[in-house]
């Protein structure tokens, strides 16, 4: 187990050192410069500051200084925030898409399991219909249209909740509710299917013909089996909400990182758009080590390669 | 003589998109204690269906017996609810499925699965379930049974599986055990350690065995009598040497005539001609006419009824009316009757 993870870590770095090697040059290669966008700088002016973030050297040399700083857990100086560390830079704003994103993701998936288990156990009844169009309006309509109404019923006539902002735990509300719509469709959709198939599968008449309640079949017998496929798909969307998503953050002024990112590409703001795109990136490859080790858990059948056990 | 289980006049039919399928239409038999009953029949004959139909586990809401009773120790348990079949099903009746590669649950372990049932029914505690449900896998012979106990259905083997498989159905001593297609899955080394393996049961508990199978080599090793089934009926029922010594039925004749022998000297194997009636629309008359060459002009008007034939033995067939004329089966089936005969004089003494 342990030198499963070992290895699977060392892929890790591989492959995170492709996507900051790929990710640099392609960003290289976008039109204009830092300061193509605030450009009251005399020549002389520029020239120091140029000098000064290195953007003087030639590409290659550039590349070399970032990886090394980059090994040595050096994101580099933001350019937007005068002397700021972009590794500051991301910590200041990771917390609260954090906070929503985990608060969406585990009420949304625990909401669409439980709904997906009510449209499965009344298969073509009135429950699973509406439980699926539910499910299809949560996966086919932008979360945006959500915040705006919730924004309008909840907010601003009914008074509930603040419309905005971020501070006391009732400004998280919104947002989360907002978020949590479209893994919670997702969830319900992959719920049904997979515990329909399951409960129709021989070992549920097995446990049937052993007299096992219903209640028994389906969270001890059905729920384990249909949940495998489920931690697919729940992964990368974790990594989604978790990294912040720049529209929800907007609507609800609420200082996260999508926020963050977006206006760090629009000035070119190099480090630090190299080093959320690294952040993502860690995150994304961790969460699947994370999944897959999760797969050991729920699946006996599951076993990992690479490590005797 | 106790009948342990009763089966009168049951119908189960399946409503699809295109009507109602009437998989199951009148059956009758019954089981004694310590009685092993086969039911034989190609696919689609009903045999699965019926079987299932005894503990209602037939996939709903589209299954559903639509008449006949279901006498389990006198009590009719065709109407029983899911709530009162479950104090049935695994403690009075239990069945072992056909396929153990799908039949048990890949994520539960081995012994909780075995341990279910007894302390659901038994009331036993985790403790006193863990050590009978040791016992159950040594009783089904399965090595190791601490070790066994501990591990994941992956980690058998085909026929290991279907050992658990018949350890979680003898849990409980059922008083009945539906065994449906226990050993079609299985090699033919397997098959033979499993029959041997419920037959021991059996002498052990004093259960019933309802065996559901299209194997007649397995019949006539495990069975004390047996049921023939055709579109969705008994076309004739009775001890097992009255089955496969004095056949009345054609098409019990055509199921024996195409059992493959080691003797057999014809070189092409005899099959039956057609396939089966289609069940939304069930033939009138005598469903297996069409495919019959002994078939009267009235099998394609009326259903023949059940003529008896001994005390124990009963075949539905025109040709036992007493003005039909005297058929005798084909040649190739008499010579297969006269093989049994022999064969059975041979091991008869082991």
């Amino acid at each position: 187990m342990l030198r499963y993870i070992l290895k699977r870590v060392f892929y890790m770095a591989i492959t995170l050192f492709i996507i900051a090697t790929v990710s640099f040059f392609l960003m290289k290669m976008l039109p204009g410069s830092p300061l193509s966008v605030e450009n009251k700088l005399s020549e002389a002016q520029q020239t120091i500051v140029l000098e000064k973030y290195g953007l003087n050297d030639p590409i290659p040399v550039q590349y070399v200084k970032y990886i090394a700083g980059l090994v040595q857990g050096d994101l580099g100086i933001s350019f937007q925030f005068d002397n700021t560390p972009v590794t500051d830079i991301i910590m200041a704003r990771i917390g609260p898409s954090m906070v929503l994103g985990a608060q969406a993701l585990v009420f949304g998936t625990v909401l669409g399991i439980l709904f997906g288990l009510v449209a499965a156990i009344s298969h073509n009844g009135v429950l699973d219909y509406t439980s699926t169009i539910i499910a299809v309006l949560g996966t086919s309509i932008p979360s945006f249209i959500f915040a705006g109404l919730l924004q309008w019923y909840l907010a601003v006539k009914f008074e509930m909740f603040p419309v905005a902002l971020w501070g006391t735990y009732e400004h998280t509300i919104l947002p989360t509710i907002a978020l949590l719509i479209f893994p919670m469709a997702i969830s319900a959709r992959f719920t049904r299917t997979e515990m329909l198939e399951v409960l129709g599968s021989d070992f549920i008449t097995t446990a049937r013909a052993k007299g096992v309640t219903e209640f028994g079949i389906i969270f001890k017998h059905g729920l384990r089996n249909a949940l495998i496929p489920l931690v697919t798909v729940v992964g990368p969307m974790a990594v989604g909400l978790m990294t912040g998503t720049l529209v929800i953050e907007q609507i609800f002024a609420v200082p996260g990182i999508g926020e963050q990112f977006v206006t760090s590409v629009m000035v070119v703001d190099y480090p630090t758009i190299m080093g959320l795109t690294l952040f993502f990136a860690f995150l994304f490859v961790a969460i699947i080590l994370v999944i897959d080790l999760l797969y050991v858990l729920i699946d006996p059948r599951i076993r990992l390669t690479g490590g005797e056990s | 003589m106790s009948k342990l289980l009763e089966v009168k006049d049951l119908s189960v039919s399946f409503n699809t998109y295109s009507g109602e399928v009437q998989a199951v239409r009148g059956v009758s038999f019954d089981v004694e204690k310590g009685e092993t009953l086969a039911i034989v029949g190609e696919s689609g004959s009903g045999k699965s269906v019926t079987t299932k139909a005894l503990m209602q586990l037939l996939p709903k809401p589209q299954g559903q017996i639509k008449s006949g009773e279901i006498l389990f120790e006198g009590n009719d348990i065709a109407n029983y609810s899911n709530k009162q079949m479950q104090k049935i099903r695994g403690k009075d009746m239990s069945m072992v499925f056909q396929d153990p590669m799908t039949s048990l649950n890949p994520t539960m372990k081995v012994g909780n699965q075995i341990m279910e049932g007894l302390i659901k029914h038994r009331n036993m505690g985790r403790g006193e379930a863990k050590q009978k449900a040791i016992d159950l896998l040594e009783q089904v012979g399965i090595p190791h049974p601490m070790l066994r106990l501990n591990q994941y259905p992956h980690q058998f083997s085909g026929g290991m599986r279907q050992r658990a498989v018949v350890a979680i159905a003898l849990a409980c001593n059922p008083k009945v055990l539906i065994a449906d297609e226990p050993t079609t899955a299985l090699d033919v080394t397997i098959q033979a350690q499993i029959l041997d393996l419920m037959k021991d049961i059996q002498r052990e508990t004093d259960s019933a065995i309802v065996f559901i199978t299209h194997d007649l080599g397995v019949v006539a090793n495990v069975a004390d009598r047996v049921a023939v089934m055709y579109a969705g009926k008994i076309v004739e029922i009775g001890k097992v040497d009255e089955i496969f010594y004095n056949p009345k039925h054609p098409y019990t004749w055509g199921l024996l005539g195409s059992m493959p022998t080691l003797d057999s000297e014809e070189e092409e194997l005899f099959t039956i001609p057609g396939s089966p009636p289609d069940m939304l629309n069930p033939p009138k008359g005598d469903a297996f006419a069409p495919r019959n060459e002994f078939a009267l002009e009235i099998d394609t008007k009326m259903e023949p009824p059940m003529f008896k034939v001994s005390d124990t033995h009963y075949a539905a067939s025109w040709l036992l009316h007493k003005d039909a004329p005297k058929m005798e089966p084909p040649a190739s089936v008499k010579r297969r009757m006269q093989g049994f005969a022999s064969t059975d004089d041979k091991d008869g003494e082991e």
